[in-house]
């Protein structure tokens, strides 16, 4: 069979929504995009430690530490699963590894801001947490079975998050003064870039169309994006906090929340290196992997002197 | 039980459980302090995972202790509204991490500690703390086939571990005396086969102890110098430290809920 009928049949199995399996054939650019996308969802959960690993130590109650150390495990968690899920694909996590350490892999822009208060682990909990349930959805009926399986059981983890962040803005909102004023700091910082985390708008978004069409991606990201609006304003006002969008309003006909203009000049920002977290983010995880060299080299040198 | 307990019995097991909770809570939130940056994904895991356990029943022996005490606190008002000098922990747990060397052989001597110690406060007849001990003995099995597991691995590994190891082998001993001394206060619940009786149990920590590190190439040091009074509220000036971290949002909102 040569590769233009190759191709075809791959099509046509997508067309019929089979599910592609590692040992199928399947285009070279269909595994580019695959270890693109799901490499940079790796990254994301590892990176993705650093800004709630951050509050850990100073969580207010016993409850909440453990609840949140138990989060960021399960980040951990998922990091190794997507990351041996793109091993599949015919890289080690090593190389992807490197790639994020030197700069060169992206991962989700959201982390490249801070956590300033304890209601952050709220509104990362509900924002977040609440966008990536919306975007893995619709990635658990991905056309890759590793990437699609993958998707399913980190959804499950990911919906107790949300709820465990959502609890804690509630208990917020509706504690001190002082309290409610935190709880409405963190929803005004983290909206505008939880929105930003579906990624540009379709017009802008280079690599949606194929994507789409090998059905890699179900949805594109306008839609996951009005998704998240459509089902997050109404939890805001649920617990009387105010979204940061003078122009958010109820389209009576569509049914669907329009919102204000997305500051993308910020998002390229972000995605470029200049986030208001870019360098420390990355000089975190290069430290963590300078400072534990002698730590893996022991690890090898005790398997080598006893495997033998 | 608790209602009916002699006042001087009721004082010395709420200072006894309030010690067992100060220890777990305390190398727990050191264990904490690893995670997202850890040396491989894997550990982030492995210490997260021994954290939530100790912060686990942390929680479980304070919520005892307040019950034990009488006197409407909670878990979180002995966890985050003690200072300094109210805090029993052993000063081994508090000590800071410094580096995966130090952090693991603090964990193994209290691993071990807590292996032999668990066994016997399983036995107390004061049944809602030997209740707890029972739960946590499965866990402290993963615990410590993991931190020994890790002392094998740096004392046999490289140069540069084994000396590493070392080090934190030698700076942490004096901290080991402790564990297993008694006071008064234990005195009083070992009359009352209420607590274990520690003094047989030193001899038996050493051995395993010394068996792991002569298997890792590595050299137990001598008994010198050792550190005491920890359960009377006697600490390192790392404790002060690790307390304002922990206790910072609680205490800036007084009377708020998390």
């Amino acid at each position: 069979m040569n590769e233009e009928q190759k191709l075809a049949d791959f099509e046509a199995r997508i067309e019929r929504g089979e599910i592609i399996e590692p040992k199928d054939w399947m285009p070279e650019r269909y595994r580019r995009q695959l270890i693109r996308m799901m490499s940079q969802h790796a990254h994301s959960e590892y990176v993705g430690m650093l800004p709630e690993g951050n509050w850990i130590t100073r969580a207010p109650s016993l409850r909440r530490k453990m609840v949140l150390l138990a989060k960021v495990q399960d980040e951990a968690g998922h990091g190794l699963y997507i990351y041996s899920a793109t091993e599949t694909l015919g890289i080690d996590r090593k190389e992807l590894l490197d790639q994020l350490l030197n700069g060169t892999a992206k991962y989700s822009s959201i982390f490249n801001y801070p956590s300033l208060s304890w209601a952050d682990m709220g509104t990362i909990g509900w924002f977040v947490d609440g966008a990536a349930i919306v975007n893995q959805t619709m990635l658990a009926k991905s056309s890759y079975g590793p990437y699609a399986r993958a998707m399913i059981r980190i959804c499950k983890e990911e919906n107790f998050h949300k709820k465990q962040g959502y609890e804690i803005i509630t208990t917020l909102a509706n504690g001190t003064a002082e309290q409610k004023k935190m709880a409405q700091d963190a929803v005004n910082r983290w909206w505008w870039p939880s929105l930003m985390m579906f990624g540009p708008t379709d017009k802008e978004s280079p690599n949606s169309a194929e994507l789409m069409k090998w059905k890699v991606k179900i949805k594109s990201n306008d839609e996951l994006r009005q998704r998240f609006v459509d089902l997050t304003v109404p939890q805001a006002k649920a617990v009387n906090l105010t979204l940061p969008d003078p122009d958010l309003k109820l389209n009576e006909e569509t049914g669907h929340w329009e919102f204000g203009h997305i500051n993308w000049q910020e998002f390229y920002n972000v995605i470029k290196g200049n986030g208001p977290m870019n360098k420390e983010r990355l000089k975190a995880r290069n430290e963590a992997f300078e400072k534990g060299k002698w730590v893996r080299e022991a690890a090898l040198a005790y398997a080598k002197k006893h495997n033998n | 039980m608790t209602n009916i307990l002699d006042k001087n019995i009721q004082n010395a097991l709420f200072n006894y459980i309030l010690g067992l909770g100060d220890d777990r809570l305390i190398l727990g939130h050191r264990l904490s302090e690893w995670c997202g940056h850890a040396h491989i994904l894997e550990e982030d895991i492995a210490l997260g995972n021994i954290g939530l356990d100790l912060i686990g029943q942390a929680s479980a022996y304070l919520s005892l202790a307040a019950e034990v005490e009488n006197k409407n606190r909670t878990e979180d008002d002995l966890a985050y509204f003690r200072n300094e000098y109210e805090f029993k922990n052993f000063q081994l747990v508090e000590q800071p991490n410094i580096d995966f060397a130090y952090t693991i052989v603090r964990q193994f001597f209290f691993d071990v500690y807590e292996g032999i110690f668990l066994e016997e406060l399983a036995k107390s007849k004061f049944e809602q703390m030997a209740g707890i001990a029972k739960k946590s003995i499965k866990e402290n099995i993963y615990h410590t086939r993991h931190s020994r597991n890790w002392i094998l691995r740096l004392g046999d590994g490289t140069e540069e571990s084994h000396v590493k190891t070392q080090t934190a082998i030698n700076d942490l001993w004096k901290f080991t005396g402790e564990i297993f001394s008694e006071n008064e206060n234990d005195n009083i619940l070992i009359n009352e086969n209420f607590a274990p009786d520690l003094k047989p149990l030193k001899s038996k920590w050493n051995e395993i102890i010394k068996s792991v590190l002569n298997e890792a190439t590595l050299e137990m040091p001598e008994n010198i110098g050792f550190s005491s009074g920890s359960r009377s509220g006697i600490h390192t000036e790392h404790l002060g430290h690790l307390l304002a971290e922990m206790q910072i949002v609680a205490r800036s909102f007084p009377g708020a809920k998390w």
